[in-house]
């Protein structure tokens, strides 16, 4: 994906942005004084592809966007916007070469953007953009937004203004023109109605599908919007979706965009970058990206999946609660549902987008891994895609660490620990999956065994050498009495339990026996360093490890916590008494 | 968007209605009178009458004369009572119609006239216009004692009806705030001078001359200041303008410096000078040649000009490179997203502005015969931006409207002598026509902050035209 | 919430106008002290003008809002906020050319400065981002680093009432969830009364006490979070885009 504009044998089965990108970013690097706002960034987009850049906030998205559409001059690198299909390499190296701007052959042409001003990349170069915070021309109406859009092949037709100001009949039908090509985007758009109110009136809503036909009225071959969906409804969301897969679709139009909705990217995304501080943290498919553990860890958050905004994951919730409630008077303690909700929601979250398309549920859940010992048993693999590339060297301890969806990760989970702890916890586990399944899966016992069973009594993990710091002290069971609950640490949730149980972190006070280089190799090892320290692990693992309470484990005993597992486990072996539902957080009542 | 989420709340969620009524009882009591009610406003004003009588009984009931042996003490009780009442049916009013009342009257003023509808807008377009076409002989026949002056006045005002249309398109429409608008009014009309002292050129010649000379300065000033923005631009044009003042004082081997430049030749009719005797307009025609001729021709002249401004601009305004003008105003950023040169939009928008600000130079060279650097001070800057401000941003009409409420007050101020039965004889209205200008219009603008014609015409409709209310609006740089 | 818990700010029959146009025709709505309270509704429905009405900008025609035990109806914005209410507008309004802690300064203006060094540590608890940015301008964040912003400087002031106007707009889905963590652990541990204005539909119900639809200008529905999100009505209009 690294895109060298030196000659290279394209592989047929490459995906379309490496064979037929519209736009390529080349060690792209911006800095504001001291600061690295993007670093090094290399990307395509391919043609005709919806291309998501996604991150935390403060990424740098916006700053990628702005050196693309020409707001910035990137400090380094290059910005290689193609017309006309195909790589175009030689033409791209004789325009750089050349120290022209752009160069047109019949085969296409080629712009090199960091050399553009602005408007030339709008109007030459044939990128439009929209803006994070709407900018529209309040004062003017609907339409007139649309007809300043058409400024330059209008103001040809004007004869720059002098033959518009004698009123030559030409300057007049290009103006009907221009007028029927914004009602045409103004009927695309469903704001044909509002096209005399002053675009300032409009609701927020309407006000980014007018910015979207706007810049649509240029004519672009790439379009580029800035947070399309933010402040969107799931309702307006699904229709931007239709608006933008229309746009692609029928106007063969590449569209970039930035987004946080994971309705928006997952659903409709060809592509999807990813990047964090500045730096591409991950690039494929959206099936490839969203599980992608440094994905996970940066920005959708480890266990925390459950929290993107998406309808479905209510249903989710709810049929689990229903079947929770059902259940309850039976063997599993009351604990056990609060958990199977978070699974059954996580899983939800996790295949979202690909549910929407198929009927089928457990489909399209990206296969844990290709860790062939069958650690996904629980889950219903026969349909699941693999993985577009493999990574890390595959261990089989390296296979339990989750790899997108709490439902798989679950799953995977060294054998002693649920033999060993025959507390609630080990039903919980063994629920979770089953659950999240939605019973197209069913829970194999035999699995289990399988998986994972250390050689020594000490935990070895294939890769270890592979992060900073020293792996902390592992033991192969918990000590008598089970393990504690570790997910009253804030900051672990079951999915991160369970890889510290494989890691052979059973106590909080293994936690707290922890040391700088302990901490920096487990926060490499869950692909999210840093935030062990932030989150003060250590710090709340020595106070719940002498019997203390922090704020968030009483929280988490409270049930108040969807992410975390009530009850006290181990030591003080205390089924849970939390009976509120995982959504009627609010229901105090 | 959402028409079936109108639907009606169901069953089991409480209803809102019921659950207010339940709580209503824990909110403290309204307040027991009605605020708005007549006899409040009556008391109101009672009070405020009450503090009229107490301070107005030394300021205006008691009058000191200097008498032989001291003062003299008189008390003036008609006077007292006439303020006492003054002040209590005017509080009352204020208090019934617009302060204690669910429907102000003033709300009612500001979205009437804000959103002038649009037969009485174009009416009074065509009634102005045709008004200024037969002005001159309006004033002969009706005046005809004072119609030279009034002539005089007519010309000055429209020179600055063409001043502001000029100067709207910089400030209005790009919403760029040129503080320095007069420099362009001085080239034109020294471009002229120099032009007629120098190269014997005629007024006709030397117009087009002076409009290309001045729109090229507009390009050299708008270079310097595309990148600024605000307060900064401001000043920029704000220098700018006494730049070109003080070289034309200082440059006195080429300009005469203080000294001005006269003897500068008057516009001539198709060839025929407007003079007395042989060869001249009147003897062409056989008519007794009359003075007034001159001054009704120049009249002609300047309304030809200042029509031709605004026809020029309204015809931009459809154009792209109007729309794009005003999209400037509205979102600089925005425009260049879409591929709008912002450089030349701003250039084109600065020498247009300027070319028209020549051709009214020169126009006003012709007209005084003399000019000198006197003529344009920073004053002049302030007064042609007024006129804009106050005539509503980017407003034609609103140009017009305020250059004659400004100008025409300016000089009405002069005649006011009623004014001294008023404020006693020792009062001389010119002394305070400043005072009384500035005031007027900082209650204009209190009245009507975004100027007197504050909607917006939209330049393309697609089915149905809506003005645009001024609060949509934006104001551009520097405002 | 207990329904002997003390009425915070009440909301009687408020209508209010743009020009001529009607935006809200009588709205009624309660908020009880340490109550988070959620207001949906589509685009236009009016729920950022009621947040700006109860601040009094525009002012409501008719109607009543009383705060606390005062009619805070026709009290000027200014004195409103004096009184407890803080607001993290739509549309984040930050200070952009002053730096991240002069923002926040300016939150605290109204407060006992004793507080401020206990406060910021407390903000920047919430968003270590914005300790990172402290002397960077306001205008120079990213989009999400902004909101984080505003409604950090609405902390600062100690509100007793905090208005939010869509706070995750435009926020990572983990920043999100942080932010939302954030209100409620400042509702659970300080019971810091919460009056949330979302598009959010999902989130917003699920966090809040309890919630309110708005349509049109007008309350359509009222309940608990978890009475709303199993309203057909509710999830058919706010939670399941694209299914019809």
């Amino acid at each position: 994906m690294n895109a060298e504009t030196t000659m290279k044998t394209i592989d047929q089965t490459a995906p379309n942005w490496e064979r037929d990108p519209v736009l390529s970013v080349q060690h792209l690097t911006m800095r504001f004084g001291g600061l690295v706002a993007v670093g090094d960034l290399s990307f395509e987009v391919g043609r005709g592809d919806i291309t998501a850049l996604i991150g935390p906030n403060g990424a740098g998205k916006t700053t990628v966007f702005n050196c693309v559409t020409g707001f910035y001059k990137p400090t380094e690198g290059r910005v290689v916007m193609r017309h006309g299909p195909g790589r175009q390499d030689e033409a791209v190296d004789e325009v750089t070469a050349s120290g022209l701007r752009w160069k047109s052959s019949d085969k296409g042409a080629v712009f090199l953007l960091e050399r553009m001003p602005d408007h030339e990349i709008s109007h030459k170069a044939k990128v439009a953009r929209t803006f994070q915070n709407i900018r529209l021309f309040g004062g003017m109406t609907v339409l007139e937004n649309l007809l300043v859009a058409q400024h330059n092949p209008l103001m040809v037709a004007s004869g720059f203004s002098i033959g518009g100001i004698l009123g030559l009949p030409s300057y007049r039908n290009a103006q009907k023109e221009a007028i029927d090509k914004a009602i045409y985007w103004l009927e695309r758009t469903n704001l044909v109605e509002r096209a005399d109110d002053p675009a300032a009136d409009l609701p927020y809503g309407d006000q980014r599908r007018l910015e979207i036909a706007r810049a649509m009225c240029i004519g672009p071959q790439l379009l580029c919007l800035d947070e399309p969906a933010a402040g969107l409804n799931p309702r307006e969301s699904a229709e931007l979706n239709g608006l933008l897969k229309y746009i692609r679709d029928e106007h063969n139009v590449s569209v970039l965009l930035i987004e946080h909705d994971m309705g928006v990217v997952m659903e409709i995304s060809d592509h999807v970058v990813v990047l964090d501080y500045g730096v591409k943290i991950s690039d494929g498919s959206a099936d490839f990206v969203k599980s992608d553990p440094k994905v996970i860890a940066a920005y959708l958050g480890v266990d925390e999946e459950s929290e993107i905004d998406m309808p479905e994951v209510l249903e989710d919730v709810e049929k689990v609660v229903e079947e929770a409630d059902t259940t309850k008077a039976g063997k599993s303690s009351a604990s056990s549902r609060k958990p199977a909700a978070k699974a059954g929601s996580g899983k939800a979250s996790g295949k979202t987008p690909a549910a929407k398309k198929t009927s089928s549920r457990g489909a399209k859940v990206p296969a844990a891994s290709k860790a062939e010992p069958v650690p996904q048993g629980l889950l219903d693999t026969g349909t699941a895609k693999a993985k577009p590339a493999a990574r890390k060297p595959a261990s089989r301890v390296s296979a339990a660490k989750p790899t997108g969806t709490s439902a798989t990760a679950t799953t995977v989970k060294p054998a002693a620990a649920s033999k060993a702890t025959k507390s609630t916890a080990a039903q919980i586990k063994a629920e979770k999956p089953a659950k999240s399944a939605s019973g197209t899966a069913r829970a194999k016992p035999a699995a289990k065994a399988k998986v994972a069973a250390p050689a020594a009594s000490e935990i070895k993990i294939a890769d270890a050498g592979n992060y900073p710091g020293q792996q902390p002290h592992g033991t192969k069971k918990p000590r008598a009495g089970g393990a504690n609950n570790l997910t009253r640490v804030k900051g672990i949730g079951p999915a991160n339990e369970k890889k510290l149980n494989a890691l052979g972190i059973w106590h909080f006070d293994q936690i707290a026996a922890w040391k700088k280089a302990e901490i920096e190799w487990v926060g490499a090892y869950l692909s999210f360093p840093g935030r062990i320290d932030r989150e003060e692990w250590v710090k709340q693992a020595k106070v719940l490890a002498k019997g203390g309470e922090t704020e968030f484990s009483k929280r988490v005993d409270r049930g108040d916590v969807p992410t975390s597992v009530p009850g006290k486990r181990g030591a003080q072996p205390k089924p849970s008494t939390g009976s509120r539902k995982a959504t009627g957080k609010g229901g105090k009542a | 968007m959402a028409a079936s989420n109108t639907n009606a709340p169901t069953s089991d969620v409480t209803p809102v209605g019921a659950q207010a009524e339940a709580e209503a009882h824990r909110l403290p009591p309204a307040p027991a009178n009605n605020p708005h009610s007549l006899a409040a406003s009556v008391r109101d004003a009672a009070i405020a009458a009450f503090l009229a009588g107490v301070l107005g009984f030394f300021f205006i009931g008691v009058r000191t004369d200097i008498a032989p042996g001291g003062l003299d003490l008189r008390m003036r009780w008609g006077a007292w009572i006439v303020s006492i009442l003054v002040v209590f049916a005017g509080r009352l009013l204020l208090n019934i119609f617009v302060w204690k009342t669910d429907k102000p009257i003033t709300r009612r003023v500001k979205t009437g006239s804000g959103g002038m509808s649009e037969t009485v807008s174009k009416t009074l377009k065509y009634a102005l216009l045709a008004f200024a076409l037969i002005l001159p002989f309006f004033f002969t026949t009706f005046f005809p004692g004072k119609d030279r002056q009034f002539i005089d006045l007519a010309i000055l005002i429209m020179t600055y009806i063409m001043l502001g249309w000029g100067l709207n398109i910089v400030v209005g429409l790009a919403g760029l705030l040129d503080l320095g608008y007069v420099a362009f009014y001085a080239v034109g009309a020294y471009s002229f001078a120099l032009l007629a002292q120098y190269l014997d050129f005629g007024f006709w010649l030397a117009l087009p001359l002076a409009g290309l000379l001045a729109a090229t300065w507009g390009m050299i000033l708008g270079f310097p200041v595309l990148r600024l923005r605000g307060d900064y631009l401001a000043i920029v044009t704000l220098a700018f303008g006494e730049i070109i003042r003080v070289v034309l004082l200082n440059w006195y081997e080429f300009t005469k410096g203080p000294d001005g430049i006269s003897g500068i030749p008057k516009p001539t009719f198709f060839g025929l000078e407007l003079k007395r005797g042989e060869g001249g307009f009147a003897d062409f025609f056989g008519i007794a040649y009359d003075p007034i001729h001159r001054f009704i021709f120049l009249y002609y002249i300047i309304l030809a000009l200042a029509l031709i401004t605004n026809l020029v601009t309204m015809r931009l305004r459809r154009l792209p490179i109007g729309r794009a003008w005003e999209a400037l105003r509205e979102d600089e950023i925005a425009c260049r997203s879409l591929g709008i040169n912002t450089r030349n939009t701003k250039l084109t928008a600065f020498a247009i502005g300027a070319m028209f600000g020549g051709f009214a130079g020169s126009f006003f060279a012709t007209r005084q015969g003399f000019i000198s650097p006197e003529s344009f001070t920073f004053l002049e800057s302030a007064i042609i931006l007024a006129i804009v401000v106050l005539g509503g941003l980017g407003s034609q009409i609103g140009v017009v409207i305020a250059s004659v409420v400004m100008i025409g007050g300016i000089e009405l101020l002069r005649n006011l002598g009623f004014l001294q039965q008023v404020f006693g004889s020792g009062f001389d209205p010119v002394q305070y026509r400043m005072l009384i200008f500035g005031l007027a219009m900082v209650l204009i603008m209190v009245w009507k902050p975004r100027g007197l014609v504050s909607t917006r015409e939209p330049s393309a409709v697609y089915k149905e035209k809506k003005r645009i209310g001024a609060d949509m609006v934006a104001q551009g740089e520097g405002h | 919430m207990s329904g002997a818990a003390e009425l915070l700010l009440a909301v009687r029959g408020v209508e209010t106008y743009y020009g001529n146009i009607v935006a809200l025709r009588g709205v009624d709505m309660d908020v009880h002290r340490g109550e988070i309270v959620t207001l949906i509704g589509a685009n236009g429905a009016g729920k950022s003008t009621l947040m700006m009405t109860i601040c009094g900008d525009p002012r409501a025609r008719k109607g009543r809002i009383v705060y606390d035990g005062m009619d805070i109806t026709q009290m000027p914005t200014h004195e409103i906020v004096s009184h407890g209410i803080a607001q993290s507008p739509e549309g984040r309004r930050i200070f952009p050319r002053m730096t991240v802690m002069e923002n926040l300064q300016m939150g605290a203006a109204l407060v006992d400065p004793d507080h401020f060094d206990k406060d910021i540590e407390k903000v920047f608890k919430l968003f270590p981002r914005l300790k990172e940015r402290i002397a960077q301008r306001g205008g120079t964040l990213s989009g999400g680093e902004q909101q984080m912003l505003a409604i950090a400087r609405a902390l600062m002031s100690r509100p007793k009432l905090l208005l939010l106007d869509e706070p995750s707009l435009g926020l990572a889905p983990l920043i999100v969830k942080q932010i939302f963590d954030a209100i409620r652990e400042l509702n659970e541990k300080e019971g810091l009364t919460v009056f949330l204005v979302e598009q959010n539909a999902f989130h917003a119900l699920k966090l809040a006490h309890r919630g309110y639809v708005m349509v049109n200008g007008v309350i359509t529905m009222s309940g608990t979070g978890a009475e709303l999100l199993k309203k057909e009505e509710v999830r058919a209009a706010y939670l399941e885009g694209g299914r019809h």
